[in-house]
């Protein structure tokens, strides 16, 4: 009886878990004692945004494979000696697979893995740091990017869309450049604003939601009626710009329309979502399986691993054309720019 | 100091009066003690064994290899701090320190990227941008005050925004991208640049930071220059009273620039530890913030070398030991909160300490000064 009762999260897990791992393979039961390590970027759980979706991805798999976590974070500005020491205490402590998440992480992920090279390690949104025990994780998002562009552009009635951006750095600046070509793509006369909360390495533009508020308060004033934001918790500050301007915005990472809070999801036309969830649990499975390869794991549109929701039918009408968009950027017939 | 100090609350709060023997000893002792009082407060309020925890930090911090980690932070919170407190003694208040070393660290580290030299001269050549950098950044704010009356602790807040901006436009102008990577930074300093490590403690498997040399020289010549050359005095004077400073023929203004570049001197050797012994590049990840924690640490110290070292060694222990805490399940915020009770602790506890001697002293004076007037009255 206790073995069918275990085996059915099992079977749940193998059915649920995306299209990008394998299937059909068994899921080995975890060795005793699994115990995955993972330390946040800046921000930590409970941020709303991106490290939240990574804390997603992993309770998923601590609840269907009945693993032990150890979860540290780092901090804004800390530099890389005291996240080498975290990364060494969770290397330390038995942890195995072990997770950096961002190029903030990217060096202490590289210096633990070479110190402790039996064990498996995965850094995600980077693929600077490469060795034999390293899996990099890394996204198209500037295809998901062009895809939520396009649907803006389609919504956009008075031809000038904005873009607010948290801190002025390349991984945000690869939102912008495929926002830009999506809204080119479809409406090369679109008028783009475009405002970043915080110039790197100042990182607080990902935590400052009443500056981002006025940064889109200002765009909707000046005759934008669709926002993009790709400024982690600060986000929020663009949906109630939003709101309280009449206007629409596009969320990012999860389905913001499912996600925000509740009176401020209708004025989001679609999410720019990136399944950073996904790619934690799929590395998950994969070391659970033994199947575990080195070396970049791209989750672009082909993948899965970006795309753009529907959630509230506001771009109901526009879905079969972003879909043939989706089509042809998976077939290399549209290059979507990097920045 | 001198015995004319004017017993004032900022004087006594910037240690420019000095509590002797037993006493001066009493003061720290009681504000670590207090500060661990509310630190178990906090945790048995948050559900955890205070004794436990702490304990659990103490022995993390004091490995080899935390003690290095130690060390090598400190130094940079040790050049902070003393760029502050020269400051402090002069009554001005250099907020600026930490937009002074992050764009000295900024353009040091670039300049030296772009050059190859033969090793002492490369180093020398990095060492020599970032204390000129530094200064020159501090330099404005010197020459708007003796200039234009402009408070210095408006104009540094103010040129930290400006280096803020700055930076992030160099940066991009500068920048070689990290293959693979979303982190962007100046072009790696070569191997004639890089200051070798010194393996201080016994055990440890990691090295101390060659460049933690120039955090004990930066404080040997802190004591000097203040209490050993006419300068020192005449800034120490400056800062206790400016009329009277200038009745015996001190130059307040041109003593306000000399001190601010001094001061932002200093303050843009406090990346160069880190960026010779370990990052070798100026990249979005480099290290902000140095420059506040260096104001709380000088309080700390009150601005005496040696005490800004105690200062720096403590605060950098509660960075390094908290990574401990997240494994043990305790919010590694807590140490935050000890920082901060720490830095009013001080501040109380001295000024307790100062109340309580002069409050004996009178007593003393008074009761030396009744015990005659009794007799003569006992005698009539």
């Amino acid at each position: 009886m206790r073995r069918v009762i275990v085996t059915v999260p099992l079977v749940l897990a193998l059915v649920g878990c995306g299209g990008l791992a394998p299937e059909g393979e068994p899921v080995p039961r975890p060795r005793a004692g699994t115990t995955v390590g993972l330390m946040y970027g800046a921000g930590g759980r409970g941020d709303h945004a991106y490290n939240d979706s990574v804390a997603f991805g992993l309770d998923r798999a601590k609840v269907e494979f009945g693993l032990r976590t150890k979860e540290l974070k780092a901090w804004a500005g800390e530099g890389d000696a005291p996240r080498i020491e975290r990364l060494r205490l969770l290397a330390r402590s038995g942890c195995d697979p072990i997770i950096g998440v961002g190029f903030p992480n990217a060096a202490a992920v590289k210096r633990v893995a070479a110190e402790f090279p039996r064990l498996r390690f995965a850094l995600l949104d980077d693929a600077s740091a490469t060795a034999a025990n390293i899996t990099n994780l890394v996204f198209a998002v500037n295809e998901g990017a062009f895809l939520v562009g396009a649907a803006g552009a389609f919504k956009s009635t008075k031809d000038n869309l904005g873009f607010v951006g948290g801190v002025n750095a390349p991984q945000i600046r690869q939102f912008e450049v495929g926002y830009r070509a999506g809204i080119a793509h479809v409406r090369p006369k679109d008028r783009i604003q475009v405002e970043y909360l915080s110039q790197a390495p100042d990182l607080s533009g990902f935590s400052n939601p009443a500056l981002a508020r006025t940064a889109a308060a200002r765009m909707y004033a000046s005759g934008a009626d669709v926002v993009f934001q790709a400024a982690g918790s600060s986000g929020a500050g663009v949906f109630e710009a939003a709101l309280a301007a009449g206007g629409w915005a596009i969320g990012v990472v999860t389905d913001q329309a499912k996600s925000a809070t509740p009176s401020v999801r209708g004025r989001i036309i679609t999410s720019m979502v990136k399944e950073v969830d996904v790619a934690v649990f799929d590395f998950i499975v994969t070391v659970l399986r033994g199947t575990v390869k080195a070396g970049p794991i791209t989750y672009d549109l082909k993948a899965g691993g970006v795309d753009y929701t529907t959630t509230g039918g506001h771009i109901r009408d526009f879905v079969p054309r972003l879909d043939a968009l989706k089509r042809q950027i998976i077939n290399g017939t549209i290059k979507v720019p990097t920045g | 100091m001198s015995p004319q100090t004017p017993d004032t609350f900022v004087n006594r709060l910037l240690g420019r009066i000095k509590l002797n023997g037993l006493m001066a000893l009493a003061a720290p002792v009681l504000a670590i003690l207090f500060a661990g009082v509310i630190t178990s407060v906090v945790l048995i309020l948050t559900d955890h064994p205070p004794v436990d925890t702490l304990l659990a930090m103490v022995e993390y911090g004091s490995t080899p290899r935390s003690l290095v980690g130690i060390i090598n932070l400190a130094s940079a919170y040790y050049l902070s701090a003393m760029a502050v407190a020269l400051g402090f003694r002069m009554n001005l208040f250099n907020i600026g320190v930490d937009g002074q070393y992050r764009l000295a660290a900024l353009i040091a580290a670039a300049v030296g990227g772009a050059v190859t030299l033969p090793k002492p001269l490369h180093i020398g050549l990095i060492l020599i941008v970032a204390v000129a950098v530094g200064a020159a950044w501090a330099g404005i704010a010197g020459v708007l005050k003796a200039r234009r009356g402009v408070s210095e602790v408006i104009s540094t807040i103010m040129l930290n925004t400006i280096a803020t901006g700055l930076g992030a436009w160099l940066l991009a102008q500068w920048a070689v991208p990290v293959a693979g990577s979303n982190n962007i930074g100046t072009n790696p300093i070569p191997e004639s640049g890089h200051v070798p490590s010194i393996p201080l403690i016994p055990g440890a498997p990691n090295e101390v930071f060659g460049l933690f040399v120039v955090a004990v020289l930066v404080g040997i010549g802190f004591h000097v220059l203040l209490n050993r050359t006419r300068f020192g005095f005449n800034l120490r004077s400056t800062g206790l009273s400016e009329p009277a400073a200038v009745a015996s023929g001190v130059d307040v203004k041109k003593m306000v620039i000399v001190a601010m570049l001094i001061s932002g001197g200093m303050a843009g050797l406090v990346g160069m530890p880190q960026l010779l012994g370990s990052s070798y590049s100026y990249s979005l990840d480099f290290p902000p913030g140095f420059g506040f924690t260096g104001i709380a640490i000088a309080l700390i110290g009150r601005n005496n070398p040696i005490g800004v070292a105690f200062g720096a060694l403590l605060w950098s222990f509660l960075d390094v030991s908290q990574n401990i805490l997240s494994l043990e399940k305790v919010s590694p915020e807590i140490v935050t909160i000890m920082q901060g009770v720490i830095v009013l602790a001080v501040v109380i506890a001295y000024e307790l300490v100062h109340r309580y001697r002069i409050a004996a002293e009178q007593r003393r004076v008074s009761r030396e000064l009744s015990a005659p007037v009794g007799m003569e009255g006992a005698a009539a």
